[in-house]
């Protein structure tokens, strides 16, 4: 075989095993789905969804933890939403290309790389023992708002700088105030790729269960919360309790209760592409 | 008017302001916890002791068990994610369309939406049983399934972000490379690696960054015996499930044992912030300029 050919041999040997590299994971994650809905699906009912956690397994629900998911859904959208997005306006549009500007923007990129279970430990000092709020919903909220926030702003940024200088220029030039600018065309004009990154970030708090068990949020919540004061858990919390027993009616139950999580997240990354999707159609500068 | 704007900035500064609060807070919050455990326990016992056991009559401080198994399921997660991603990512810009590229790359990222506590169940149901079928005397709870499915995790980190780096590469490198004679394999690991090398070593430490922090997955497959080995087939603790655990069980807060959790989670800290920041050094400082 003369050198050439043998280095075609292997080009191709190399083209055969990148396309096994780029399905052998998407082969194990359909197995997973798989192995998921068969063993999960047959445990889903109505009673399942509308049940209160039990000690035997075949009466357990997760009526408080999709609540409580619900709930922290919320409440950090409404909590991370309106903060980052005006962190983001005042680095982009505000701040000016200093020394301090510098560092806050390796500040962001650093708190996005923290773990989460350190803004666990925040959350359980700064909220629960210093501000004696206990481990409540509002608590697990702002801990997992404060998880998200640096994507929230990172995204807000790159969509805001997507907004062409002509645009603000426009709006300078009929008068127009530096805020008004934002506010009435920066705004408007990046909203869709805002929201997408507040969604993506949403659907990461959703998954998150570390950060809620170092606050203290319960496994074994018997009520469903009606203030966000009041204790809670959530999805991801109730799956760990059920997968760390060994009886195996518990893992059906956890298989079927990963089952809502999955169909969650996926929604909301769903909503998330169709938005980015949308929006890259509809603007031409 | 004047003074409406001047409120709006100020209440935007302040927003962008609390992000440094959030930083130091952090580091107040393990600092101020930390110095009080290391008033109690030497650090030269915390990080020379070879056994952690804080829980227990016979209290031994010693933080490698932890570090150990903390890295143990970090490096299998690499072993297995950095070969598969970064061939993704080579096999995505130098062999594949550029449509099954863009059909490709969201499928990829589904990956690392899914959450960790789901990996978890995946890692001690599946692939634990699965791979006791061929390896006798692997434990119901190990490192070596821990890690393989953390590996799986962060392979889409790693592939795109190598894959952003690979595709920065100039095309007239390339069509130089191909204008040789070289077949794609070569042009790929003799030109377009090299040339992408800072952006792959990003992408990589930022993984491994990534699977130090990473808590579910350990704490549902990996055990909670913290020991000092780099057996894979045994039960492990890493940093992180530590912390899970303590949280879960009724120490009181204050004590001793409390603290050890903030100790650990100043360990945990100091390796992540090392890691990021040292890519962010790489990133700026290697970053190549082609014109």
């Amino acid at each position: 075989m003369t050198n050439s050919e043998k280095n075609r041999l292997k080009d191709k040997a190399f083209q055969v095993f990148g396309i096994f590299c780029t399905f052998i994971g998407l082969v194990v994650l359909a197995i997973f789905l798989v192995d998921i809905v068969i063993e999960g699906v047959r445990r889903i009912d109505w009673d399942f969804l509308t049940s209160l956690p039990s000690r035997r397994a075949a009466r357990a629900g997760i009526l408080t933890a999709w609540t409580g998911t619900l709930w922290i859904l919320v409440l950090s959208a409404l909590i991370a939403f309106p903060l980052g997005i005006a962190a983001g306006v005042y680095l982009e549009e505000y701040a000016k290309k200093t020394k301090l500007a510098d560092f806050l923007e390796i500040n962001i990129a650093n708190l996005a790389g923290v773990p989460s279970i350190i803004y666990g430990l925040l959350g359980l000092e700064l909220f629960v023992r210093f501000m004696y709020l206990g481990p409540v919903l509002l608590v697990g909220a702002l801990t997992l708002s404060l998880l998200i926030l640096p994507i929230v702003i990172v995204t807000t940024r790159e969509a805001i700088k997507a907004v062409p200088r002509t645009i603000r220029d426009g709006s300078f030039a009929l008068g127009a105030s530096k805020w008004q600018t934002v506010w009435h065309q920066v705004l408007p004009a990046s909203f869709g790729g805002i929201l997408t990154g507040v969604i993506l970030a949403l659907s990461r708090a959703v998954g998150e269960a570390a950060p809620l068990i170092v606050i203290g949020a319960l496994a074994y919540v018997p009520f469903v919360p009606k203030s966000p004061m009041d204790e809670f858990t959530v999805l991801p919390i109730q799956i760990f309790n059920w997968t760390s027993r060994p009886q195996a009616a518990f893992l059906t139950n956890a298989a079927a209760a990963i089952i809502i999580l999955l169909l969650i997240t996926f929604l909301l990354n769903g909503i998330a592409v169709y938005l980015r999707n949308r929006q890259q159609k509809k603007i031409k500068w | 008017m004047r003074v409406q704007e001047r409120i709006i900035e100020g209440l935007l500064w302040l927003s962008a302001a609390i992000t440094v609060l959030i930083t130091i807070s952090i580091i107040w919050v393990l600092l101020s916890e930390s110095v009080q455990f290391f008033s109690e326990v030497s650090i030269v016992r915390f990080l020379t002791e070879k056994e952690w056991t804080p829980l227990f009559a016979e209290k031994k401080f010693g933080i490698l068990p932890l570090v150990a198994g903390t890295f143990l399921t970090t490096a299998i997660a690499i072993a297995v994610a950095l070969p598969i991603g970064l061939t993704i990512a080579i096999y995505l810009n130098e062999y594949a369309h550029a449509r099954f590229k863009t059909i490709i790359k969201p499928l990829l990222e589904v990956l690392a939406t899914i959450p960790t506590v789901v990996y978890g169940f995946f890692a001690l149901t599946v692939v634990t049983p699965f791979l006791q079928s061929f390896i006798p005397g692997l434990a119901g709870f190990n490192a070596l399934s821990a890690g393989i499915v953390m590996g799986v995790m962060i392979i889409p980190m790693i592939s795109s972000l190598s894959e952003d780096a690979i595709s920065a590469v100039p095309r007239s490198l390339r069509e130089a490379a191909y204008g040789m004679g070289s077949t794609r394999l070569q042009t790929a690991f003799g030109v377009m690696v090299p040339a992408a090398s800072s952006g792959i070593l990003v992408s990589v430490i930022l993984a491994i960054s990534r699977a130090v922090g990473e808590t579910m997955i350990v704490a549902i497959a990996a055990g909670q015996q913290p020991r000092l080995t780099l057996n894979p087939l045994v039960p492990i603790e890493t940093i992180t499930t530590y912390i899970v655990q303590v949280s879960m069980g009724d120490v009181p807060h204050g004590s001793l044992e409390y603290r050890t959790i903030f100790a650990a989670g100043m360990t945990l800290f100091v390796f992540t912030f090392l890691l990021n920041n040292l890519s962010f050094w790489i990133k700026k400082k290697y970053q190549e300029k082609y014109d």
